[in-house]
């Protein structure tokens, strides 16, 4: 017999193999190849029907994009659109009006329109809600002029839309002060440049807003709602974090490891004993991470989570610095200096000098290291929270 | 009784797949009421004014745990009067001795005497399950698992001798002497491996003659070491070569296997002491636990915690389904749940300031209980060194 889920399983095959009888991916256009297959609700299945799912568990996806790989039918090229479908997608779903839903939900699944996220600012890294880049209504309150500054921005050299986090209130304490927008990146008034970073390169840009217009009906929530729908954006950030299933060694404990196999003139007993101290230590943080897993699958979301993150960044921190000084003479060397703007990163097709340098961001980006240690602290051991000066006052009175 | 099989025959494994790292609904019925039992039945002040005391072992709390709850027979299959079930669930009540520093024979005799007797199918086994009978393999505490059978029978510190003059058939003598042993105090049993031709597995009475158990002055107080010495004292054959040598082998890996859960538990309650005390003592006007210095140590601790339950679970997953990964999981899970123990234990003493390094707070109990149990069954390191081994990285 058959359990639910199987019974499931089985009618979204059928679903996929009708509408590749219907649509042939090998002699339609890819976008609209990926158009039938999101008005099919083959999209994302755990979606609503009429917006690229079926309201079905999120668990049977892969049976679908399985069958469609079997079959050599286009995909939305999901590294390119990461910020979509990880955190746009997801806060559009939650807080989006149904005009919005209709709106961006399909250009954003099949890549036609690319996201990017507005958020931090040369003043505001750790401290996002101190954020100072205003939104002001006109007087017809049809449309906001923001002005201000953007930093750390993925992909916005190729966006059609941000997700911007402005203050639209400094009268009141900074966090009921925001309101939250997708904003149209062709319009005057936005200007994207590449940031280079210590590696050489500039995966990240910084967007300039110089009194961009903003429809209002482009707003997602409430006004002085924003800092609630950027909490719903930040915790999907941090389960795409959280990543999928990988095998033994699959991350850089394998670099390293094979490192260590093919260079046995290279050995010494300081990098091995390093080297499997950091190797146990990637090993049991995949277990962990398989363990966290499980319990989500089985709706007992744990707080392991934020550890995942910190864990991950020390292990690929400390792994690429091993790997660095196991090169030896070539650790001197540098792959490429010039600066270049790669849509992914990509982690394992450069030398051990780029990783060791990129791996220095880990810590930082998608929230600090130390900033996820308070938030363990306090919400997962409910120590007090640290004496604040930011509380009860006016943003427009905080010192800056 | 407490602990039920049911979950073991749906827990078969895919190849390459982890397996279920969580606990069941019934592992966690079983930790709640031997967690309760502990609390009530020996709270931090026996533990610690035993612990001074010749009678380091507490008898009446062996046997509400042994038997009363049935957890001596956890290991042991229903034909032998057990309750049939894994390592998961012994792992559990590991975890709890752990959490109160029991003073219980519960890893020596329930775990690694059980698990080397398991292969043998000796009728000491339903005394075991009952309670009725406490054994101790007699290996130094320190000892690491060997790699193999036949790593395991190699000569030790006990030798078969010659029979003496109207001995019984089949009755052998034993000399020799083997230090350090864990839980040997509190045996009715020893179950000693001695080297001879052929090497072998037998059965000592304890209140044999020829028999002397020395209590040691131990680092843990609340499991305190033997030296075992024996004197042409009678043995039983259990099994000899290789099956002796594979009873060796059984206990000392499901004994760190099982010991690591049980730092696991005594990391746990740690993290949770201190966090409990940092909230409540105040310097400076200001609670101490809202000071980010300790905070985010105590996030580390937290962090150490939750990477040690992962391993320790995996090891316990492991032998429960007699995955081929055994000797990878036993090794990490060894070495994560040693330094994590350790590293809980020591940033408790800290944080609790002047007040944590007195005789009279219970701090210091859960660090000997921690750095004994991480030295004891091989030190995180050697467990490193094996998983080196292991995973094809060799020394430079």
């Amino acid at each position: 017999m058959l359990t639910g889920e199987q019974t499931q399983a089985e009618d979204l095959r059928k679903r996929v193999r009708d509408l590749l009888a219907s649509r042939d991916p090998a002699a339609l256009p890819r976008l609209e190849f990926l158009r039938a297959r999101f008005d099919a609700g083959l999209a994302w299945v755990h979606y609503p029907p009429g917006l690229g799912g079926l309201g079905l568990p999120r668990s049977l996806q892969p049976v679908v994009d399985a069958e469609f790989a079997a079959a050599g039918a286009p995909d939305n090229d999901p590294a390119r659109i990461g910020i979509g479908l990880g955190m746009a997608a997801p806060t559009i779903l939650a807080y989006g009006t149904e005009e919005q839903k209709e709106r961006w939900l399909r250009p954003l699944w099949i890549g036609e329109e690319v996201w990017c996220q507005l958020f931090s600012e040369p003043g505001a890294g750790s401290d996002l809600a101190g954020l100072a880049t205003r939104a002001v209504r006109d007087e017809a309150g049809e449309r906001w002029l923001v002005t201000g500054q953007k930093v750390w921005t993925s992909i916005a050299h190729a966006a059609r839309w941000g997700l911007l986090l402005a203050r639209t209130d400094p009268d009141v304490p900074k966090h009921v002060g925001l309101t939250y927008f997708a904003c149209d990146m062709t319009v005057p008034g936005v200007e994207v440049r590449p940031l280079r970073q210590l590696t050489g390169e500039a995966e990240f840009n910084e967007v300039f807003l110089a009194e961009a217009a903003v429809r209002d009906a482009d707003r997602i929530g409430e006004v002085g709602e924003g800092w609630r729908v950027a909490q719903a954006t930040l915790m999907n950030e941090r389960v795409a974090i959280g990543g999928g299933a990988v095998p033994r060694e699959g991350g850089m404990a394998g670099v390293a490891a094979a490192a260590w196999r093919d260079r046995p003139e290279r050995r010494t007993p300081g990098l091995h004993d390093r080297l499997i101290r950091l190797w146990a230590d990637a090993e049991v943080a995949r277990l962990a991470g398989a363990r966290l897993r499980q319990q989500l699958a089985a709706g007992q979301p744990g707080p392991e989570g934020s550890a995942a993150k910190i864990v991950f960044a020390r292990l690929n921190q400390d792994l690429s610095a091993w790997d660095l000084e196991f090169a030896g003479a070539d650790g001197l060397r540098y792959d490429d200096w010039s600066l270049r703007r790669p849509e992914a990163v990509s982690f394992f097709g450069r030398g051990p000098g780029y990783r060791y340098l990129r791996a220095r961001g880990n810590s930082i980006e998608g929230g600090t290291s130390e900033i996820l240690r308070g938030i363990i602290a306090e919400r997962v051991l409910g120590l007090p929270a640290e004496a604040r000066a930011d509380t009860g006052v006016p943003w427009k009175d905080l010192p800056r | 009784m407490t602990a039920t099989t049911d979950r073991r025959s749906a827990r078969t494994q895919r190849p390459g797949t982890v397996p279920d790292l969580r606990y069941t609904d019934a592992e966690e019925e079983l930790r709640a009421v031997v967690r309760a039992m502990l609390a009530e039945r020996s709270p931090w002040p026996e533990v610690l004014a035993r612990a001074e005391t010749s009678e380091a072992g507490d008898p009446a709390l062996w046997r509400a745990l042994a038997t009363d709850l049935g957890c001596a027979g956890l290991l042991i299959p229903e034909d032998h009067g057990g309750a049939g079930a894994s390592c998961r669930e012994a792992a559990v009540v590991a975890e709890e001795t752990g959490y109160a520093v029991a003073p219980v024979p519960y890893l020596g005799s329930s775990v690694v005497a059980t698990a080397a007797l398991l292969g043998t199918g000796d009728d000491m086994l339903s005394g075991l399950a009952s309670g009725q009978v406490t054994a101790a393999l007699v290996v130094p505490f320190a000892q690491p698992p060997p790699r193999n059978v036949h790593a395991a029978a190699r000569p030790g510190g006990i030798r078969a001798v010659l029979p003496r003059p109207g001995d019984a058939p089949g009755l052998v003598r034993l000399s020799g002497q083997v230090s350090g042993v864990a839980d040997a105090l509190a045996a009715d049993v020893f179950l000693v491996p001695a080297d001879g031709v052929p090497f072998g597995l037998y059965a000592v009475d304890a209140a044999a003659d020829g028999v002397t158990c020395m209590p040691v002055v131990s680092l843990d107080a609340t499991r305190p070491l033997a030296d075992l010495a024996l004197d042409g004292a009678p043995g039983r054959r259990l099994a000899v070569n290789e099956e002796a040598g594979g009873c060796v082998l059984a206990g000392l890996t499901v004994g760190a296997a099982v010991l690591a859960s049980e730092l696991l538990g005594v990391a746990q309650r740690c993290l949770d002491m201190t966090v409990a005390y940092v909230k409540e003592r105040r310097q400076f006007a200001r609670p101490v636990g809202s000071f980010q210095a300790l905070k985010h140590r105590l996030a580390d601790v937290w962090i150490a915690v939750t990477q040690a339950r992962a391993a320790a679970r995996y090891a316990a997953a492991c032998l429960a389904e007699s995955n081929p990964d055994i000797p990878v999981a036993v090794a990490l899970a060894k070495a994560a749940c040693g330094e994590a123990a350790v590293l809980a234990a020591q940033e408790c003493v800290q944080m609790h300031g002047g007040i944590g390094f007195t005789w009279e707070h219970p701090a210091h109990l859960l660090l000997k209980r921690a750095k004994s149990g991480s030295l004891a069954f091989g030190t995180p390191d050697r467990h490193r060194a094996e998983l080196a081994r292991l995973v094809n990285l060799p020394p430079a």
